[in-house]
């Protein structure tokens, strides 16, 4: 059964008709022909396929989420963001530099998933949220971002190749250089 | 995938009405879970019922000191909501260790609690299973049963557990989901929302067809406030619970137990509040050896199951360690602030 929609990807609007079955992941991939958002599991598993994603009306990117479990027809007026659309035409994103600067992968195929997901954890740490490693669930300010919550807050992108330690690297490189770090908490109550 | 239609309707109450009156439709909220069945074949639904848009998505306080969460609300933003992590910490946490950071951005709290099993057997259409297909057997009987239920379960038979981590937690703290119905409104404790498998391992809620979850109501609890989750599992992160404890404590200024609450996640069809550990606790000593008594009274009937290619025996001990390391932590927190 077929729907008509609208996507906005990387500030490129498009209109289509897709099959409810679709994906956005396979809507990026085999209608609009955006390859930046790869598919390695397509069940959820790996973070491949992690595109930033805003809904009708949403400021800035949006939140993180994975595309091969987001059907097109449920995100009708969304704008996607992939990693190809974080640079600004000529040069590279700071996380993709900081992935370049830290040889932060081998293959390259789950580095457009992993760049978009250390974004959104950035604005997600910057607003504050926790993760299962913070000490104090209670501290206010932006999260201090130090290596084990960066790897727990990436635990969802999975790395075949093990380009972990870099990937923690460059994150950390850009975290350090953003607003992350302004305020520090005391080691709080431990849970 | 089958196809399927798909359909966004403009109240909940109109959303019910479509299900209620096919057979063949089913809810569709973050999608995480059901996409995924979707794509194995495990779901083929003839319409999808999509309830994104008109959930409440607010965190409320109620008008007895409670917190009320609509079921569009997002994993992430129940897990980072600041009166959760104060009232409430160890549903914060609960959520917090579920997943990642993608999928609780999408997840919803109506679709956390009825995600279905992660029985590997269950999602495989190529091995028996009577919770999906009834009447096939139990491939997990015989298979890799590392991460099924020791309590509960029937001998035999079904022994899938109940994969939410949040749901523990609801468990725990005495919280109560709203429904909504073609016959109107009504109420569960979040600790009969699921069932054993009983006869009918194919039904995991009390549900009933076209029943839509609107809220989920957490009552002014305050041992709530010293609370704390803990979750063991095979990797330190993205995987779900092998066991897992959300637990409450209250020690009075003598050192026994004034109030204890205790779920255990990971070991039955449903989150399993733990009542005998805690009346073996209560106006006792808060000490390691009660903590491990309590746990071992909590799993005396315990049932394991040995195949060749992995049991789970050893959770009977991994929830004696787990319920004994968290109370240990509440209890020293409190020793700390004192
Ligand atoms: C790789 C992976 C790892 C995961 N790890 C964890 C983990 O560690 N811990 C954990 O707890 N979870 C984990 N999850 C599961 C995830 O949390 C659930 O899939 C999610 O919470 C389901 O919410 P949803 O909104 O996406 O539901 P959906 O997939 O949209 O729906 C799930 C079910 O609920 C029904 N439904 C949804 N909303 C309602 C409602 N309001 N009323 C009535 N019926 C409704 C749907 O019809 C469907 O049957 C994991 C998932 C994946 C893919
Ligand atoms: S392709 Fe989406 S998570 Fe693996
Ligand atoms: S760089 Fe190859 S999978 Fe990550």
């Amino acid at each position: 059964m077929d729907s008509t929609i609208s996507l906005t990807v990387d500030g490129r609007r498009h209109e289509l008709t897709v099959d409810t079955r679709t994906t956005v992941l396979d809507a990026l991939r085999d209608r609009l022909g955006v390859t930046s958002a790869k598919k390695g599991c397509d069940h959820g598993q790996c973070g491949a396929c992690t595109v930033l994603l805003a809904g009708p009306g949403e400021q800035g990117p949006g939140r993180r989420v994975l595309s091969c479990l987001s059907l097109a027809v449920a995100h009708d007026d969304a704008a996607v963001t992939t990693a190809d659309g974080l640079g600004d035409g000529t040069d590279l994103h700071p996380l993709a530099e900081a992935f370049v600067t830290h040889d932060a992968y081998q293959c390259g195929y789950c580095t457009p998933g992993q760049i978009c997901s250390a974004v959104g954890m950035l604005d997600e740490a910057r607003a504050g949220h926790p993760s299962a490693v913070t000490s104090d669930l209670s501290a206010d300010g932006p999260a201090v971002l130090d290596r084990a919550e960066i790897a727990e807050r990436l635990s969802g992108n999975l790395c075949r190749c093990a380009a972990y330690s870099g990937i923690v690297s460059a994150v950390s490189a850009v975290s350090a250089v953003s607003a992350v770090s302004a305020v520090s908490t005391g080691a709080g109550a431990s849970r | 995938m089958k196809p399927f239609a798909y359909t966004r309707p403009g109240d909940a109450a109109a959303a019910v009405a479509t299900v209620a009156a096919d057979p063949s439709a089913v809810y569709l909220a973050g999608g995480t879970n059901l996409v995924d069945h979707l794509k194995l074949g495990v779901a083929g639904p003839g319409t999808l019922v999509d309830v994104t848009g008109l959930l409440s998505t607010a965190i409320t306080p109620t008008a007895d000191g409670g917190l009320s969460i609509g079921a569009g609300a997002r994993n992430t933003d129940v897990a980072v909501d600041p009166r959760v992590r104060r009232d409430y910490p160890a549903l914060s946490a609960a959520l917090l260790a579920g997943a990642s950071g993608q999928l609780r951005n999408m997840a919803t709290t109506g679709g956390n609690l009825l995600q279905r099993t992660r029985c590997s057997y269950f999602a495989d259409l190529t091995a028996p299973c009577t919770k999906r297909d009834p009447g096939q057997g139990w491939a997990a009987q015989q298979g890799w049963a590392r991460h099924h239920a020791i309590l509960g379960a029937p001998e035999g038979g079904c022994i899938a557990t109940h994969p939410s981590d949040m749901a523990v937690a609801l468990a725990a703290f005495d919280a109560r989901v709203h429904l909504l119905g073609p016959d109107g409104e009504r109420t569960v404790a979040a600790t009969e929302l699921h069932r054993l498998p009983g006869d009918d391992p194919s039904r995991d809620t009390v549900l009933e067809h076209g029943e839509l979850i609107t809220s989920v109501e957490l009552p002014a609890l305050p041992v709530a406030a010293r609370s704390a989750y803990r979750k063991v599992r095979d990797r330190a992160s993205y995987a779900f619970a092998l066991v897992s404890v959300a637990a409450a404590l209250d020690v009075a200024d003598d050192g026994t137990v004034r109030d204890v609450r205790i779920a255990l996640g990971g070991v039955a069809h449903r989150p399993w509040r733990a009542h005998r550990a805690e009346q073996a606790l209560l106006g006792g000593p808060a000490t390691d050896e009660a903590f491990r008594a309590a746990a071992a009274a909590e799993t005396a009937d315990a049932r394991a199951v040995d195949t060749a290619v992995g049991g789970n025996a050893f959770k009977i001990p991994l929830v004696a360690g787990t319920v004994t390391a968290t109370l240990r932590g509440l209890a020293a927190h409190r020793t700390e602030a004192a």
